[in-house]
């Protein structure tokens, strides 16, 4: 009943929504919550097709206000809980999102970005990115790795799991339209085989003996009486998130040293940018590639040293620049000129990315 | 000498004396529900989650692993946690602004879905923590801070009468029930019989109590108790809607 879905590494051809369930039961998440929006429906169809043959559970909620508020429930009871949604959906879920920064929950949330603002399409865009990294009424301490493969997809899907529940702040795998309905060739693999020590989920709540007899009870609150009280509480959360920003932080580069250009993407449309710039190599051409996998944190200390060197960068996403806001805070004082190729809400191609980057070289 | 009357065995003794206003309600309230838990003997398994608005300063009331949430999200809360550990006795508290108007499509569904939880909503039909705004609850000509003049049913309808919304779409083995602070006996022993459904595995459970609100009704005790006892039941009526103990023994 509850042996393992992945005993031997396998080659599979699959789409992005049907490796994230997979990857979350590889990664001994108990029990999801969610609600339909595409495009990521399939991780609930596949998680409700898997899960009870590996003593999983889900439930469907109201809303993504309720699936948000009932991961969160989830949590606190010591259970490895996920959430997924898009869109007008990934807005509703800010509110119980707010709450897990608050109250520092490892909550995992997949985000598979679709047309924004409003309802827009339920195709793709990287538009979702400024929700994701610092949405709600707080700072931004969240950690979301932005995936651009289905490898990629299961392997920080379960990465995920492991660094909520060791830094605990909220964790996103941020993918789109594109990943979640495209299908790709990937490997599975059983995370413990590989060395992946789980990190052991805990309960918040219902620790065993009586509170207030055995022990304190928990008493678990997001309101402050004054100013200075929640000013106190956010110091420490802002110095975990420094300290645990050097650990996590996660970014893909090569070509940077020399280059003129060089091509600053994330996501999907960073497949285009890397075979751009490999091409452009070829042809003598002086480009580089950066991309962070962290969108928060962002990798600051690298990117600064990139556009430092660089002569432009290049910024490419499918946002009216969204992304370019993470890099432009990160780089504030460098000189380097910024050249923006957004399309906002539609895929970005090879083409595309090297006739620009020919351009402006 | 004064007698001070024993507090329950559940509550907190450092918090108190408690958070709530004189002559509020929700002291009464938690009185009834401390007093279940202690006769239950459930203290080791209940979590007790309260919402935003004046129940939230109930986060250390008890001696319980207790959750403060977000306006109208204590049930949801409430569900995942009794969704991912069963054996929990899960208690969603909250006022009726929280529970029939921002939150109400969680009491909704969660009825609806028959979940294994407590809501225990008391009502005192204002928004009472943000100074006295209309609620859904407010009856009739009852002035608030955002009905001047006093509610006028033609503009904004009438009050929300929530467990008689809940009895009409929970399931067979929940428990509905209105009770009120003017009768604590009563309203102890629907409490009491709440948690035991939810204990039992039957069904959800639902009780709202009547509260009073001397600060936002700005009333003295006389006419705090005169409205609570006498204006108030002409809408909230006072009693069981749905209790499946009382069908079982109908049966046999």
């Amino acid at each position: 009943m509850s042996e393992k879905l992945i005993t031997e590494e396998k080659r599979v051809f699959m789409t992005g929504n049907e490796v994230v369930a997979w990857a979350a039961v590889a990664a001994g998440a108990e029990i999801m919550y969610g609600y339909p929006i595409t495009p990521q429906n399939e991780i609930m169809h596949y998680w409700t097709r898997l899960a009870p043959k590996y003593d999983r559970k889900f439930l469907q909620t109201e809303d993504e206000l309720s699936a948000g508020f009932t991961t969160i429930g989830g949590v606190m009871a010591g259970r490895k809980s996920f959430t997924a949604t898009a869109g007008p959906g990934n807005t509703l879920m800010q509110e119980p999102l707010s709450m897990a920064e608050a109250m520092r929950l490892p909550v995992v949330t997949v985000v598979q970005q679709r047309g924004g603002p409003s309802t827009a399409t339920v195709i793709y865009s990287q538009q979702e990115v400024t929700l994701t990294t610092f949405g709600g009424n707080g700072e931004g301490m969240r950690v979301v790795y932005s995936t651009a493969t289905h490898q990629e997809l299961f392997d920080y899907t379960i990465k995920s799991f492991n660094v909520a529940w060791k830094y605990r702040f909220p964790t996103f795998v941020l993918g789109d339209g594109y990943q979640a309905k495209m299908r790709e060739s990937l490997t599975l693999y059983d995370p413990e085989q590989k060395g992946v020590d789980f990190v052991p989920a805990e309960r918040f709540v219902g620790k065993p003996g009586t509170p207030g007899v055995d022990r304190e009870p928990g008493h678990y609150r997001n309101t402050y009486n004054v100013e200075e009280e929640l000013y106190d509480v956010l110091q420490e959360h802002f110095a975990d998130y420094k300290k645990m920003a050097e650990e996590v932080v996660e970014y893909d580069a090569f070509d940077t040293e020399d280059a003129d250009v060089v091509v600053v993407s994330h996501g999907v449309v960073s497949r285009g940018a890397k075979e751009a710039v490999e091409r452009m190599r070829k042809e003598g051409k002086k480009v580089g590639y950066f991309r962070p996998i962290t969108l928060r944190p962002m990798p600051e200390k690298q990117l600064k040293e990139v556009a430092d060197k660089a002569k432009k960068l290049l910024v490419v996403e499918s946002a009216q620049g969204q992304f370019a806001k993470l890099i432009k805070d990160v780089i504030y004082g460098s000189t380097t000129e910024i050249v923006p190729l957004f399309k906002p809400g539609v895929g970005i191609t090879t083409e595309e990315i090297t006739a620009k980057t020919k351009e402006i070289l | 000498m004064t007698v001070q009357p024993a507090m329950p065995k559940c509550w907190r003794p450092e918090s108190k004396p408690h958070k709530f206003c004189p002559g509020c309600g929700h002291g009464l309230v938690l009185k009834a529900l401390g007093e279940a838990i202690d006769e239950l003997g459930i203290q080791d398994r209940v979590v007790f989650g309260c919402d935003i608005g004046c129940s939230l300063l109930a986060w250390d009331f008890f001696n319980v692993d207790s959750i403060q949430t977000h306006h109208g999200r204590t049930t949801p809360v409430m569900v995942g946690i009794k969704r991912a550990n069963p054996d929990l006795i899960c208690i969603a508290y909250m006022g009726d602004g929280g529970g029939y108007a921002i939150g109400s499509q969680h009491l909704v569904n969660s009825a609806s879905r028959n979940e294994k939880i407590t809501v225990l909503l008391a009502l005192n039909t204002v928004y009472a923590m943000t100074g006295g705004q209309m609620a859904p609850t407010t009856m009739p000509d009852q002035k608030a801070e955002t009905s001047p003049y006093g509610r006028d049913p033609e503009e904004s309808g009438y009050p929300t009468q929530g467990p008689e919304m809940v009895a009409a779409i929970a399931r067979e083995g929940s428990y509905v029930a209105r009770g009120t602070t003017v009768n604590m006996r009563q309203l102890k022993s629907y409490i009491k019989k709440a948690l035991e459904n939810q204990m039992e595995g039957n069904g959800f459970s639902f009780v709202e109590a009547l509260a009073g609100c001397p600060t936002n009704w700005r009333t003295n005790a006389e006419k705090t108790w005169n409205f609570l006892q006498k204006d108030m039941p002409k809408y909230f009526k006072v009693g069981e809607l749905k209790d499946p103990g009382a069908n079982e023994k109908e049966g046999q």
